[in-house]
């Protein structure tokens, strides 16, 4: 006998599902929000502080990042550190490990967006008596953010997927609501097929966000 | 005492010595022309009077003061000396007046009415009054320039260099930047400008310096410079130009 679908007996679960979105829009807004801010710092330590060793630090934490798996980061933040008397709730954990990741990787997207801004604008904001933190903030972010911004998106779309990892220390984010449903009613099909909905449908308004957000704060032709 | 003073001044690239020993003083309300053959060190000059580079021996000092490396005396060393660009290097993503209002308001602290204020009377100065608005791409190149004069002026310096400042724009837009720096040498600026436009530099200028290969190789009132060069080097450059 064919499989019977029934979607029913998954919309029984509306209100896990929809603790689940609140957590990954939760995890996806804050994190995104520290994660970019981050990465600005991140972007301004390794291209202007002239700073070596902070510099340096700021190096070695995007190396770590890059190359080691988000599972273990997120375990090492939320088992690990207990161990040195730092206990974090399991939201806490994931928000920062997701800041942790994202700060590293938007770190480089940004300084590549630094680096190619012109250095004439650079020399034109020094030779106009601007420290560099100024010429910084106001001549070289901008700029260098615009021409990021579409990368910058899409790897906010990449950490909201990488959320999904959450769910192994039981936060109750999207992933983590599929599971518990599909544990209780074994309807694997529907439930991982309405989470797959609703993550494009995520996906698609975080870009709409991304879109909208930069319109006003970086693309912005605001004349005050 | 000169405003600009140069004594001695070297400055080399890794092994390559482009400044060999520059002697020069500016005097306030002067007008100096810097001409010479591409790469005979006219550009890297007006970047170490302003501290964009850093030189090896020799002394620069501005009314006075010694321009050196370190950051608070840099900034100081600007607000008194301003630079315009080849490429007029704009802000991209502020109007003309944003670009001429931001370093009066972040810099010096000025209030954002004071600073639109100004920002209004040297855009009006340099013709581009009713440009306030607009953004850099929406601007041709002469008035790009224009603005980035405007937004030099803003800062109020003593001291204005120029480095090639027309050669990035069509012939036509040439005179509007040119009759802009005509009316700031007549109005008492002190300007040193690397030029190509050799009509303008005996025209306005009060003395034209031929660097050749690191030196100042000929210096002189325009008239002497240019109907009586004494070096075949400068004869030769003079005849390149016809
Ligand atoms: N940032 C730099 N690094 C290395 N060499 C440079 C740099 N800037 C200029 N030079 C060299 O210095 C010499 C003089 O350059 P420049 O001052 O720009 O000459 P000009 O403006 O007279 O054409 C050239 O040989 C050039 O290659
Ligand atoms: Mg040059």
């Amino acid at each position: 006998m064919a499989y019977q679908f029934d979607f029913v007996d998954v919309f029984k679960y509306t209100d896990v599902l929809a603790k689940g979105i609140a957590f990954t829009v939760t995890l996806i807004g804050v994190g995104g929000t520290l994660g970019i801010a981050v990465g600005i710092f991140g972007a301004w330590a390794r291209g202007y502080s002239r700073m070596k060793w902070l510099d340096w630090t700021v190096g070695a934490y995007v190396e770590l990042v890059r190359n080691t798996p988000f599972l273990i980061q997120l375990f090492f933040i939320f088992f690990g550190l207990p161990s040195l008397g730092v206990k974090l709730t399991e939201l806490q954990a994931a928000l920062i490990a997701m800041v942790f990741n994202l700060g590293a990787y938007s770190t480089e997207i940004i300084r590549a967006g630094i680096e190619a801004v012109p250095r004439g604008q650079l020399e034109a904001g020094a030779s106009l008596a601007m420290s560099r933190l100024q010429v910084f903030k106001h001549v070289v972010l901008r700029p260098a953010l615009q021409k990021i911004w579409p990368a910058l998106t899409s790897q906010l779309v990449i950490v909201m997927f990488g959320s999904a990892v959450c769910s192994q220390i039981a936060v109750e984010e999207l992933t983590f609501a599929a599971n518990f449903i599909q544990s209780r009613n074994f309807r694997a099909f529907e439930v991982y097929f309405i989470a797959t909905g609703l993550y494009l449908v995520l996906a698609i308004l975080l870009r709409q966000g991304m879109r909208g957000l930069g319109n006003w704060l970086v693309f912005g032709r605001r004349s005050p | 005492m000169p405003l600009i003073a140069i004594e001695g001044l070297h400055k080399r690239f890794g092994s390559n010595e482009v400044l060999k020993g520059i002697d020069l003083g500016i005097e306030a309300g002067e007008v100096v022309a810097i001409i010479g053959k591409s790469g005979s060190g006219k550009s890297t000059l007006l970047r170490c009077m302003n501290g964009l580079e850093a030189y090896q021996a020799g002394k620069i000092t501005v009314e006075g003061t010694p321009v050196t490396q370190d950051e608070t005396d840099l900034r100081h060393l600007r607000l008194r000396v301003g630079m315009i660009f080849q490429q007029f290097n704009l802000f991209p993503h502020l109007t003309a007046g944003r670009n001429v209002m931001l370093a009066p308001m972040i810099v010096k602290g000025t209030a954002e009415a004071e600073a639109r204020t100004i920002a209004a009377k040297v855009l009006e100065r340099v013709g581009l009054g009713q440009k306030f608005d607009a953004f850099p791409d929406q601007l041709s190149g002469g008035q790009q320039q224009r603005v980035a004069i405007a937004r030099a002026l803003a800062m109020e310096p003593r001291a204005l260099l120029c480095d090639e400042i027309t050669s990035a724009l069509d012939p036509e837009l040439v005179n509007e930047v040119l009759q802009v720096v005509k009316g700031l040498a007549q109005d008492g600026m002190t300007l040193a400008m690397v030029t190509h436009e050799m009509r303008f530099a005996r025209d306005v200028c009060d003395r034209v310096i031929f660097m050749h290969l690191g030196k100042v190789h000929e210096i002189g009132p325009p008239s002497e410079v240019f109907s009586n060069p004494r070096t075949p080097e400068l004869q030769q450059f003079l005849g390149q130009l016809h």
